[in-house]
């Protein structure tokens, strides 16, 4: 045990000096997690609405919509409503974007509809906020669509012998709301942008770090001291137990960093510490494993230096650490569960939604079997080869 | 006592043997040569006794203690060298012997210590704080030596020290291991350089084809093939006179004359000189020149195995 922490130190000593482990580490993943998160929209994250309305009516039915709905969607902060007396002040507002759109009742509009008539309600949006405005037409449109239901209603009634029009349209006003707007970022629990980042570039370079105390081995091969190693009075597994050693501490010293530096300079949020902790842990012995097949059936240093950047890149891709699986089709979303990267991405995006540590274990289980089974391969492909002098 | 005990080592590498029933001795302060050409079997032979490579069959112990490659204890025992330089070029000199001298469980105060002392034996004592891949071969070579040095072994195998090493450099690392038979280190020490085996090894192994064809020391060696010495005397004189004055010396074996020098072959030139010399004094024949060729181990193995050492 204790020769393969002075192995570790050794060969953690080489890392730090030529700057390599540091590079891709540490300075190449906080610079794309930053750059990504600066460059790419958040589509996961609610966006704010801001809406607007000109009560030039005054009659039931705007104010129907006006004191019957848009407060309740204020009320949830589904969007902001804003009222205005004056048309044209409002009408600067929505020019400069202040107002995202702007809901006009015409002045009698509710007695045209009530006459039977028709109205219409103009909807003024900003062309910077197509977004806020589609919004504001399926509000508006789902509230329309319930006074056509009814007008029909009202008319139905009429025929039949109703005596008082506005008590019906008084009281279909009062109707439940005409459209519900629903936030599914907790729903699907997905990272907001930053954090999705931040960690996916986080385990995408992770692959490339633990590769350097796997592959040194290689090194010591190439170097010839292998053979020295061999002849010293240790045993056989602290060799392997000191290039295991210092590639998680280099993978773990990464994430870790990597964690605390993203959350205090670009605002991620990781979540919960233990769980992020199980999380980074398993996910470091599987790139650990993975990077030891790769090694093992390897000639020489450049050599799996070379494959260990193919099956990172390779993994990363298909375990979605540049875009969120969820936009993915369903086939790469489903073959995204053969990578380390999808399941830890999985992990923290179902700690996020605050359900507590159980929900790691799924995830971290599934990374501790990727870690087992390499293993197993990377000893069987090995065996009389890895330690030959 | 002796240090090192091998006997019947066998290693195989698939259908070809490499070493075959390999067997010998060193006793403290004795250093003993393998000398045979590449590819002889030097290298798998001490890779098997330092632990390094599992026999087929054999055994090994240094120092009383059982080696194998699972054997940790005995090692500790054991210095290597290796063939080719094995230090981290991206650590200094003093870090490369703190890394091998913890591997080794030195104690960190003799630690310290330890590494000044052998950073002057090696003459890196100026250069000890400066990164490895910035030292020239030699230095490199001298450095490789001092790790195998570190721990004070009982047994030091050295596995050809000097391929590729400057002059200067070379006979540095010749005195040093002279140095090291005269402190009571057992020497392993395998060379295909015949003139490195003549001057450091008390007893020479000639090795060929995996099999040690002949061991002793490098008289007994010569003995066993039979080779005489040889006196190229240079004269002033009639050559023919001196000649003919030699042939009633009956320990020489054969005297032929020649233009202005006269050849002796006899067993035992150094014993003989003398009264050849007189002899030539007594003819009236002037000496301008004495050589005396003894039989070397090339001539050994050539006579061994049929073929020259750096065939």
């Amino acid at each position: 045990m204790r020769a393969a922490f002075v192995i570790a130190g050794k060969d953690l000593s080489q890392r730090i000096r030529d700057r390599s482990a540091i590079l891709l580490g540490l300075v190449a993943p906080l610079g794309l997690a930053f750059i990504f998160s600066a460059i790419i929209p958040d589509t996961t994250a609610s966006f704010d609405v801001s809406l607007a309305y000109v009560d030039q009516d005054g009659g039931e039915i705007s104010s129907g919509f006006i004191s019957g709905v848009l407060p309740d969607i204020e009320a949830d902060e589904l969007a902001t409503v804003e009222p205005y007396t004056d048309l044209d002040t409002a009408m600067v507002d929505v020019e400069s974007g202040t107002t995202h759109a702007l809901y006009v009742f015409p002045d009698g509009f509710t007695d045209g509809v009530l006459a039977g008539d028709g109205g219409s309600v103009r909807l003024v949006g900003n062309v910077d906020h197509s977004i806020s405005t589609q919004i504001a037409d399926a509000i508006l449109s789902g509230y329309l669509a319930e006074i056509d239901a009814v007008g029909i209603s009202v008319d139905a009634a009429m025929r039949s012998g109703a005596q008082d029009p506005t008590a019906l349209v008084a009281a279909a006003a009062q109707s439940p709301d005409a459209v519900v707007l629903v936030d599914t970022e907790a729903a699907s629990r997905e990272l907001d942008a930053t954090t999705f980042f931040s960690a996916g570039m986080a385990v995408f370079f992770l692959f490339f770090t633990v590769q350097f105390g796997v592959s040194s081995l290689l090194e010591e091969r190439f170097y010839g001291t292998l053979p020295r190693l061999l002849g010293a009075p240790i045993s056989r597994w602290s060799i392997l137990g000191g290039k295991a050693t210092s590639s998680f501490i280099l993978g773990l010293t990464s994430m870790v960093v990597l964690a605390v530096a993203t959350t205090l300079l670009i605002g991620a949020e990781w979540g919960n510490p233990a769980g992020v902790a199980i999380l980074m842990i398993s996910g470091v012995l599987a790139a650990i494993g993975i990077m030891a097949v790769v090694a093992v059936v390897s000639k020489t240093p450049e050599q799996a230096a070379n494959w260990q950047s193919i099956v990172a890149v390779l993994l990363g891709l298909l375990g979605g650490t540049f875009f969120p699986l969820s936009q993915a089709p369903p086939a790469l979303a489903f073959f995204s569960k053969l990578t380390p990267h999808a399941w830890f991405l999985q992990g923290l995006g179902d700690l996020s939604a605050g359900d507590g540590l159980s929900v790691v274990v799924i995830p971290a289980l599934a990374m501790l079997t990727f870690f087992v089974v390499t293993v197993a391969i990377a000893v069987l492909a090995g065996r009389g080869r890895v330690l030959a002098p | 006592m002796n240090v090192l005990e091998c006997e019947g080592l066998v290693k195989a590498f698939d259908d070809l043997v490499a070493v075959d029933d390999v067997g010998f001795h060193i006793a403290a302060g004795e250093t003993y040569g393998l000398l045979g050409p590449n590819g002889a079997g030097k290298t798998t032979s001490i890779s098997m006794i330092a632990g390094i490579l599992e026999s087929d069959s054999g055994s090994v112990t240094v120092g009383g203690t059982e080696i194998t490659t699972r054997t940790t204890e005995g090692k500790r025992q054991i210095g290597y060298v290796p063939q080719d330089i094995a230090i981290y070029p991206d650590l200094s000199a003093r870090e490369n012997l703190r890394f091998f001298g913890k591997l080794y469980g030195i104690p960190k105060a003799r630690l310290d210590e330890r590494i000044d002392e052998v950073l002057a034996v090696i003459g890196l004592t100026d250069r000890g704080d400066d990164r490895t891949e910035e030292y020239s071969g030699g230095m490199r070579r001298r450095l490789n030596i001092g790790i195998g040095l570190l721990h004070e072994p009982m047994l030091l195998i050295l596995d050809e020290p000097t391929v590729g090493v400057d002059p200067q450099s070379r006979n540095s690392i010749l005195e040093g291991v002279e140095e090291l038979g005269r402190t009571g280190t057992a020497v392993l020490y395998t060379t295909h350089y015949m003139e490195e085996a003549e001057r450091l090894c008390d007893r020479v192994a000639i090795i060929d084809g995996g099999k040690i064809r002949a061991e002793g020391t490098r008289r007994e060696l010569v003995e066993l093939v039979g080779q005489l010495d040889t006196i190229n005397l240079g004269v002033v004189g009639s050559a023919r006179r001196l000649a003919e004055a030699l042939a009633s010396v009956t320990e020489l074996e054969s005297v032929i004359a020649t233009e202005g020098s006269v050849e002796i072959l006899v067993e035992g030139a150094s014993g003989l000189l003398p009264r050849v010399l007189e002899i030539a004094q007594q003819s009236d024949v002037g000496v301008s020149g004495v050589e005396v060729i003894e039989p070397n181990l090339e001539s050994v193995f050539l006579h061994l195995t049929g073929k020259a050492l750096r065939d």
